[in-house]
């Protein structure tokens, strides 16, 4: 419709732009060459006599690009040598730098695509993009797209200049190879496009103000693929706090903002998002940057709401708390918020889940869940209660069933913030765990004011420094007034006191305790004497080790009656006199008692906790027989010794005094090792392993009425395997470690796919230990079908099992296994 | 005879335990361990012991050799009832005097001027003895009410004026100069200030959880510490306004202060513990000093000589007698 009446005009231009070709191709003429491009010139306007706009508008539509092609083909170093100092490069340049930027923008990356590489063109071309970056062009490239918005823009060529664009250091990088400029590095690059996306929109909403319609959709597109190409980093970080400002106060920008992030492709909305929140210093800005977004798209509300929560887990608190916090600051996201708490509690409290996901990711979401519990009033919690405590409930349940004691504590701690949120008014849930910097996080989370505002939060830090310095002060006036007091001269001479050795002042105890082990297991039995009870319970061990022919005659009856003490008073450190006393029984008459305490474990009507002191014990026994020389040192806690007699405790004094008189005055010739080495001594656990091992193997897959291992009692299962593989390590180098070892890798087949975490590390360290303990030699030829059985499940639970222990204990026993067949690879020597 | 300290002659080197030998043996010239860097030497050992009052010992008193006779004398009250004079010279019993019935004596205190002794026993009574030239005759009795561990406490306002405070119904005592003030530290942990003259509570401050069991008052720096069941010991001062104040506590291995006594010197503090232990603490700096492990049974009483010797009595029936960092 164009062509009518503006005939003159066009054939004008394309007459001009005809000869301009045509010399250009043929003139060897600098001064001729220079005029010519200097009267096309006109057309990009800025000169003194521009061409009529029609004429710019026509040259620019459609003589541009063609022209362009042709200035890149004439580039050569003879070419632009016809006229001195650069002119002519400098007039070449410009065309490519002040025309139309999306088509000067498509012929620089074809002819750069174009050229040979490496090549005087190529970077020719390279370095005139990198001016053209440098130029701020790439804004222009971008604003030209978002004016044109009326035409109904070629898609194909947007869709080439989005490819271009977002793929430059990418391109760039494949032909310059290791002449790559410092300016298209993607580090330094997206940085840029960061800037120049600023300065379109900035355009933009000056456009906008001025009264033009304008669209942000390419500048979206940049976006998205930009982050979808893994950028969002180098990208969003320019971006961000740039717009986190400029949205402060002024609605235009906010509106553009949310456009902006509206406009992005499906396809990249994750990328960008997960972006944004990372980025994004806190739920203000975020809300500031996304506005409603997730109620227009549901992408970005699938993004937000359960890609983010239930889907990873990597991201840190903060950006937890900005994400929560963006969807409760609004009355309209409100819902989504309750909706995705009442998904939390579901998948937090789902056995399933618990028994497969990693910890770290029940961890994360229990601190969304201890987030979003923080950011609800209790009238919305009100509406759906019910529903909420059921889960939590069912939840709580199954951690606290895990053997896993980082999952039990999670249990408690969500289950105690959570009922007290959603069940104010009834009795609060208190739990015992102790403290450590991960619970203090996720109590701290509970109470988001704090963590809010900064300057509360620098409050706790002051508070020990006050509370600490009253003290000093007491100190410090103490000193002073001590000093003032200290002034009468005859005072000052107390500082002289010596002290004397204070080491013997321990404990008192009274020495009631019995002298044999025979009337031990009478004064434990017979409870009427409470301090005889106490005196005995320290007094038991060190009896024990001192008179072992005693020992072994009541051995059973004493194991039987430490088995079955029960703490009454409070005596410090019950257990560990209980269990140090168990043990020695166990080491001075092993065959006996393991036996006792084996079929003990297996027998009816005994608590979880005793049958996990048997597995305890036995694991300390076994090790103490197996390494003697640790029972060397002299028992500790014995009774109290005699009251000095006056003048004995001088001796080594005064023997001390004596001997280091003698050693001055003497000469050695020769100076032996001062100290013994620890003295051979058979392994003691040899003749005993079997008793300690077999008896508890045999019996796990027979459930009593009270006690099913295979059922519920997986932490027994689990201190079960574990005690198993801890006997098959201490009985290294033993005769018995073949068949344990080949009864072990059984159990261990039957077991393997066991559902509870703690039970397959017990598994997975008993591989280990069965790899260190029998001979290679006899693993080899005893058990090569074991053998490849487990390297198979290691190899798998190596990849898959979702609990990291697992997988680095798995990895570690295929190290070992690996280790095994190195040793026996190499042939022996004839 | 540079070996000859370690061989024998206990008697001889009475004056000096092994630790002080060891100590001057490590700073002869040209040793260059700094005192400071040398371990702690090891607790001493008790001068001597007295043996012989068949019976644990629950009142100890020094009876300074100042009058007359030049004879310093160790009397100690027995569970039994009996009085014993000890002579710290021969070591030896000079006398015992049986006036309690047969009941513990629970204090002991001569009267400043003369040979005149009170004692109070668990039999109700506080009798007066003269023990001037060779006597031992009850001369005058009070009869208490109270059954409680009290011991009393005496005041000297002038010659032949003795004002005696006794327990009522429980408490311990002390005494302060000017003003006839009176220091009682109760069953439930408190010690209170009376007022004697006005017959009122000055003031009266908790120290501890459990009964007070002993105190005593350093009237110079107007500072007192109170031992007591627990396992810690008080310090409390009193201000100008008569305000008793808890000063600081010090903790305890094991719990359980029969007696505190500070040296007339005011600068060592000891404690007898129920652990059978004496403790000896630097009383300006509440630093402690020694840990004494000699008895086999219970500390009950303390008490120091004018020339700082401490003396001990424990429910082994043995009084030690230590000689503590000497005045210099």
């Amino acid at each position: 419709m164009k062509s009518g009446g503006m005939d003159p005009v066009l054939s004008t231009v394309r007459l001009t732009v005809r000869e301009a070709v045509h010399t250009l191709s043929s003139s060897e003429d600098g001064g001729c060459i220079f005029s010519t491009l200097g009267s096309l010139k006109r057309y990009l306007g800025e000169t003194e006599n521009p061409a009529l706009p029609e004429e710019q508008e026509e040259f620019a539509r459609i003589h541009f690009s063609t022209f362009l092609r042709c200035l890149v083909g004439k580039l050569s170093p003879d070419w632009l040598e016809l006229l001195p100092d650069g002119q002519l490069e400098e007039l070449w340049a410009s065309f490519f730098l002040e025309g139309p930027a999306d088509q000067a923008f498509l012929v620089l990356m074809e002819a750069i695509e174009g050229a040979a590489s490496p090549s005087f063109r190529l970077m020719k071309m390279a370095r005139l993009l990198a001016r053209f970056l440098s130029a701020g062009r790439m804004a222009a490239v971008m604003e030209g797209q978002c004016r044109q918005q009326m035409e109904p823009a070629f898609p194909l060529l947007q869709e080439t200049l989005l490819s271009k664009v977002v793929g430059l250091p990418d391109h760039l990088g494949n032909r310059l190879q290791r002449e790559n400029l410092a300016g298209f590095f993607p580090q330094n690059y997206f940085p840029l496009l960061g800037e120049e996306l600023l300065r379109a929109l900035q355009v933009v909403v000056e456009s906008l103000r001025g009264g033009l319609d304008c669209s942000v959709s390419f500048l979206s597109q940049v976006l998205g693929k930009a982050c979808v190409h893994g950028r969002q980093k180098e990208l969003l970080g320019v971006l961000v706090p740039r717009l986190t400002a400029l949205t402060q106060g002024s609605c235009l920008w906010q509106r553009v903002c949310w456009r902006l992030v509206e406009r992005v492709p499906d396809r990249a909305m994750e990328a960008v998002l997960t972006g944004l929140v990372e980025a994004a210093s806190g739920p203000e800005v975020l809300s500031r940057l996304l506005g409603n977004l997730v109620m227009k798209s549901k992408k970005a509300q699938f993004v937000m709401t359960r890609k983010l929560l239930f889907l990873q887990y990597r991201y840190t608190t903060p950006v937890l708390q900005s994400l929560l916090g963006y969807l409760a600051m609004d009355s309209q996201r409100r819902p989504l918020l309750i909706q995705a708490l009442k998904e939390l509690l579901e998948t937090w409290g789902s056995s399933s889940a618990i028994r497969h996901a990693p910890l770290a990711q029940q961890h994360y979401i229990s601190k969304a869940i201890l987030v979003c519990l923080a950011h609800l009033g209790e009238a919305e919690l009100q509406d759906c209660r019910d529903e909420l405590l059921a889960s939590l409930m069912a939840g709580v349940q199954s951690h606290l069933d895990s053997s896993l004691p980082a999952v039990r504590r999670l249990g408690m701690i969500v289950a105690e913030v959570a009922s007290a949120q959603i069940h104010p008014e009834g009795p609060p849930l208190r739990f015992q765990y102790e403290e450590d910097e991960l619970t203090r996080e996720l109590l701290a989370l509970a109470t988001p004011q704090p963590a809010a505002n900064s300057p509360s939060e620098a409050g706790p830090p002051v508070a020990p420094v006050t509370a600490e310095t009253p003290n000093k002060e007491t100190v410090s006036s103490g000193g002073p007034q001590a000093q003032s007091e200290g002034s009468d001269s005859e005072l000052d001479s107390d500082d002289e006191f010596v002290p004397y050795d204070m080491s013997g002042d321990t404990e008192l105890r009274s020495s009631k305790a019995p002298v044999y082990v025979r009337d031990c297991v009478e004064a434990l039995t017979t409870s009427e004497n409470w301090e005889r009870w106490e005196a005995t319970l320290w007094a038991l061990e060190g009896l024990i080790f001192r008179s072992p022919a005693a020992t072994q005659e009541v051995s059973v009856e004493l194991a039987k009656v430490l088995l079955h003490l029960e703490e009454k008073t409070g005596v410090a450190g019950f257990e560990g006199l209980r269990q140090r006393a168990l043990v020695a029984v166990t080491v001075t008459d092993p065959v006996r008692v393991a036996e006792y305490l084996t079929t003990q474990f297996y027998a009816l009507n005994y608590s979880l906790r005793q049958r996990m002191d048997i597995l305890d014990v036995l694991t300390l026994a076994a090790q103490e027989l197996s390494q003697p020389w640790r029972r060397r040192k002299p028992p500790q806690q014995g009774p109290p010794g005699p009251g000095p007699q006056p003048g004995s405790p001088a001796t080594p004094a005064w023997r001390a005094v004596v001997e280091e008189r003698i050693r001055s005055k003497t000469r050695r010739v020769s100076k032996g090792s001062a100290g013994q080495g620890p003295a051979a001594d058979p392994n003691k656990f040899n003749s005993v392993a079997g008793y300690f091992f077999f008896p508890l193997i045999q019996h796990f897959d027979r459930p009593l009425v009270t006690f099913d291992l295979l059922g519920d009692d997986q932490l027994v299962l689990g201190r079960l395997v574990h005690t198993l593989g801890a006997l098959m390590y201490l009985s290294v180098n033993t005769m018995v470690a073949v068949p344990m070892g080949k009864a072990l890798l059984e159990f261990v087949w039957v077991l393997r796919f066991h559902g509870d975490a703690y039970v397959r590390q017990g598994l997975l360290s008993a591989v280990s230990s069965v790899l260190l303990s029998v001979p290679a030699e006899q693993l080899l030829a005893d058990l090569p079908d074991e053998l490849l059985e487990a390297q198979s499940w290691l190899a798998d639970v190596a990849q898959k099992d979702p609990d990291e222990d697992c997988r680095t204990l798995a990895i570690k026993a295929l190290l070992l296994l690996e280790k095994l067949r190195d040793k026996l690879l190499p042939p022996p020597p004839p | 005879m540079p070996l000859a300290p370690g061989t024998s002659h206990t008697s001889d080197f009475a004056g000096r335990s092994w630790s002080e030998a060891w100590t001057e043996g490590r700073d002869t010239p040209g040793d260059c361990i700094l005192p400071s860097m040398a371990p702690p030497p090891p607790p001493p050992d008790p001068q001597f012991v007295l043996r012989g009052a068949q019976s644990a010992v629950h009142a100890l008193h020094f009876c300074g050799g100042a009058q007359g006779q030049g004879q310093p004398l160790l009397l100690s009250g027995s569970l039994h009832g009996l009085v014993h004079i000890w002579s710290l010279q021969t070591r030896r019993v000079l006398a015992t005097l049986d006036g309690h019935t047969g009941k513990c004596v629970t204090w002991l205190q001569t009267l400043p001027p003369g040979p005149q002794l009170l004692s109070q026993g668990r039999d109700l009574r506080v009798h007066v003895w003269d023990l001037a030239e060779g006597r031992n005759a009850i001369v005058d009795s009070v009869c208490l009410e109270s059954v409680g561990f009290c011991r009393g406490s005496i005041l000297a306002c002038g010659p032949q004026r003795w004002m005696l405070a006794m327990p009522g119904k429980g408490g311990d005592e002390a005494d302060s100069s000017p003003l006839p003030l009176l220091l009682a530290g109760y069953e439930d942990g408190s010690v209170a200030l009376w007022d004697v003259s006005a017959r009122k509570v000055c003031s009266r401050v908790a120290c501890h959880e459990e009964p007070v069991m002993g105190l005593d008052f350093d009237s110079q720096k107007a500072r007192g510490v109170s031992g007591s069941a627990e396992k810690a010991l008080a310090v409390w001062s009193l201000d100008e306004q008569r305000a008793l104040q808890v000063h600081r506590t010090h903790q305890l291995t094991n719990p359980g202060v029969a007696d505190v006594r500070i040296r007339p010197d005011r600068r060592l503090l000891a404690t007898a513990g129920w652990d059978h232990r004496i403790r000896v603490f630097h009383w300006r700096t509440m630093k402690p000093l020694a840990v004494l492990a000699f008895h086999s049974a219970a500390v009950h009483c303390l008490a120091f000589a004018t020339d700082g010797l401490l003396a001990a009595g424990s429910g082994d029936q043995r009084i030690s007698v230590w000689s503590l960092y000497p005045r210099m």
